[in-house]
């Protein structure tokens, strides 16, 4: 793997995703207080609005990266024999898709 | 004063064990942990193996685990250490005999580097200058003793000691990055963007909390990583 720029990728990815997150979070916290008591109309009319449904789709997207990165950090650490290793990646990375398949649907389920 | 420290020697015994020994430290005058060990190595038992050479914090070669914490043997005041001093070789490395570790994968990273001075440039006739503030620049890398207290103690290394450069080589790497009389540096950077060479450093501290020099590997890692974004960014 010498030469190429996987780490500087995933340490972007870090990152950038990490920043998205914090401004979803802090978004989505400042609203839950801003108009608390919140009931489900207005929870729903949130998810609803299209821009918000992009913003929850490009922070889950932004999550599971995150997560990606951090799992094949700890699978190149901890795991050595090759197969677990191969397997571990392979089941966290389907465990991923499918989250995001999932959240998808119910995004656009609202 | 009690000392308990790590023997092992291959040829003869099955596994390692923790020997103990009494020292008077007042009555031989030692200061340093290196004295008291000598005072065993020469009055008590002459099979105790370690390095050690300059005995003031120059030439690296005490590097070890004293009371959980790496460091030199030479500059740690026996004033400062807790009774029992437990003494361990560098941890993580192949132990060759008591406080003796094979060092050969740390100066493999350390060799990755290409630890000289590049310059491409045509020849000057005189010497090639470089200004007070370029100097500058070099502070807190040029003094590396390669002593591997920092890079022993990285877990990061633990786990990849064959991919991952550890905090002493990449300090290295920064001092010649950051060098205005090396022209190289962006292919020193373009050396270093893979996964593991830089990037599996997870930012523990662990190398500056030991260096026996004071010196920051994190802060040089950071400033490797700025330096490889303003490369793709300009
Ligand atoms: S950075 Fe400090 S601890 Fe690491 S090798 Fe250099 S002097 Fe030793
Ligand atoms: S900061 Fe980086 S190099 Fe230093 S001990 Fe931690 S992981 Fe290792
Ligand atoms: S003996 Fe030289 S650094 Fe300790």
């Amino acid at each position: 793997m010498v030469n190429s720029m996987a780490g500087l990728r995933d340490f972007l990815i870090q990152r950038v995703s990490a920043v998205l997150l914090v401004i979803y979070t802090v978004f989505l916290v400042s609203y839950l207080v801003w108009h608390a008591p919140i009931d489900y109309m207005a929870w729903h009319g949130l998810f609803a609005y299209v821009p918000m449904k992009i913003a929850t789709l490009l922070c889950l997207a932004a999550l599971l990266l995150h997560a990606w990165v951090g799992m094949w950090t700890i699978a190149t650490d901890y795991l050595k024999a090759f197969w677990v290793r191969f397997l571990f990646e392979i089941a966290v990375f389907l465990t991923l898709i499918a989250c995001f398949f999932y959240g998808l649907l119910i995004v656009w389920g609202v | 004063m009690r000392f308990s420290i790590y023997r092992y020697n291959p040829e003869i015994d099955k596994k390692p064990y923790m020997q103990d020994y009494d020292v008077d430290i007042v009555a031989n005058s030692c200061n340093m942990v290196l004295d008291a060990l000598l005072v065993i190595k020469n009055t008590i038992d002459e099979t105790l193996t370690l390095r050690r050479s300059c005995r003031e914090g120059v030439c690296g070669s005490d590097g070890m685990n004293i009371n959980g914490k790496n460091g030199l043997g030479c500059i740690t005041q026996l004033s400062t250490v807790k009774e029992p001093v437990i003494i361990r070789p560098l941890p993580g490395q192949p132990v060759i005999r008591d406080l003796v570790v094979d060092l050969t994968q740390f100066y493999k990273q350390y060799e990755k580097i290409q630890p000289y001075l590049q310059n491409k440039d045509p020849l000057p006739s005189t010497e090639r200058l470089q200004s007070p503030e370029d100097r500058a620049k070099l502070d807190g890398l040029y003094e590396c003793i390669l002593c591997a207290c920092c890079t022993s103690s990285c877990p990061s290394f633990w786990w990849n000691p064959e991919k991952f450069v550890g905090p002493a080589g990449l300090l290295q790497a920064y001092r010649f990055i950051v060098d205005s009389r090396d022209t190289e540096k962006q292919a020193r950077l373009n050396d270093l963007t893979d996964a593991f060479s830089v990037f599996r450093c997870r930012g523990i501290m662990n190398c500056v909390d030991v260096c026996p020099k004071g010196l920051n590997p994190t802060a040089a890692i950071d400033k490797i990583k700025q330096e490889m974004l303003k490369e793709i960014v300009k």
